[in-house]
């Protein structure tokens, strides 16, 4: 199953924690910093979304061309963004659920 | 408050449980262990300010990480958005687990429109210390509003965090308020502040 993803997590101020790729990622040179690019540029979605609802989960807030940006955000506003097709949409609530709690218990 | 925990020894801090229930810690080791805390920031520093400055400091690590236990285990994964929650969910969820009882109360300030104010008539950090009269106005205090500007500053609402006493008639010892003063951004921001 060749999908590629790309997980990321933010701290509160802007400073990335954590970086992690899946999959085939294309080698070619403009392409290599791509899904980094993606993922800062939705930054801002997540900034104004955030303030909005009560909920961690913010499911899909940006869209590039086929691939799809989710992002959940903690109490303490770090942000677990992922970047991934449309197609591997189910399991990523749970996906993020994990991650909080290994989150909460390593710091 | 002195309990007996049988607790399995993980190998591993990933493998233990989040939500491990009521667990209550000895008031004496607390005490103690605070004590010492104080006495090793006297060595460190010079003046008044800078021993609260660190006490405080120690506190905003203990309440960045209380935010984000607490709302995981007591609040189901739901966020903070608006001011009036995250004071009460400091009010009472954090005094909860911390000291074991909601705080005595939460005010909001009269003068100043960003002022709000939260008091204990006797605050645990405070109970077994007594201050000397050279020391002024110094409040083992800070260590509280430390972790209370840890909560609000990691939660997003920026505020500067004080501890006064505030003496009372008819009581010997005075009562303990916690002052917190919203930065200025939030009094513009949308629909954060009311």
């Amino acid at each position: 199953m060749a999908s590629t993803a790309c997980f990321v997590i933010v701290s509160k101020n802007d400073i990335p924690i954590y970086e992690a790729e899946v999959g085939s990622a294309p080698k070619k040179e403009d392409l290599a910093y791509h899904h980094q690019f993606i993922l800062h540029a939705a930054l801002d979605v997540v900034q104004d979304l955030a303030w909005t609802t009560n909920a961690m989960f913010l499911r899909s807030v940006d869209r590039f061309n086929d691939l799809v940006v989710s992002v959940y955000v903690t109490a303490g506003h770090t942000r677990f963004m992922l970047l991934h097709d449309s197609r591997s949409e189910d399991g990523i609530k749970s996906f993020f659920q994990e991650v909080h709690e290994l989150y909460i218990k390593v710091r | 408050m002195i309990s007996v925990g049988k607790t399995k020894q993980y190998a591993n801090v990933l493998d233990k449980l989040l939500s491990r229930g009521r667990q209550e810690v000895s008031l004496s080791a607390f005490a103690f262990l605070f004590s010492e805390v104080v006495q090793y920031n006297q060595t460190q520093v010079d003046n008044i300010a800078d021993l609260e400055r660190r006490l405080e400091d120690a506190g905003y690590a203990v309440g960045a990480r209380v935010l984000e236990l607490l709302c995981h285990r007591e609040k189901g994964n739901r966020r903070e958005t608006q001011l009036l929650g995250i004071l009460s969910f400091i009010h009472s969820t954090v005094w909860k687990v911390l000291f074991g009882k909601v705080a005595d109360s939460l005010e909001k300030g009269t003068e100043h429109e960003d002022e709000y104010m939260i008091s204990e008539k006797e605050l645990l950090v405070n109970r077994f210390i007594s201050v000397p009269k050279d020391m002024g106005a110094f409040n083992c205090g800070a260590f509280v509003a430390g972790i209370v500007r840890g909560v609000l500053d990691n939660a997003g609402f920026p505020a500067v965090v004080t501890a006064h006493f505030v003496p009372i008639e008819g009581q010997q010892r005075p009562r303990t308020t916690i002052l917190i003063k919203f930065a200025e951004e939030l009094l513009n921001s949308k629909g954060i502040y009311n």
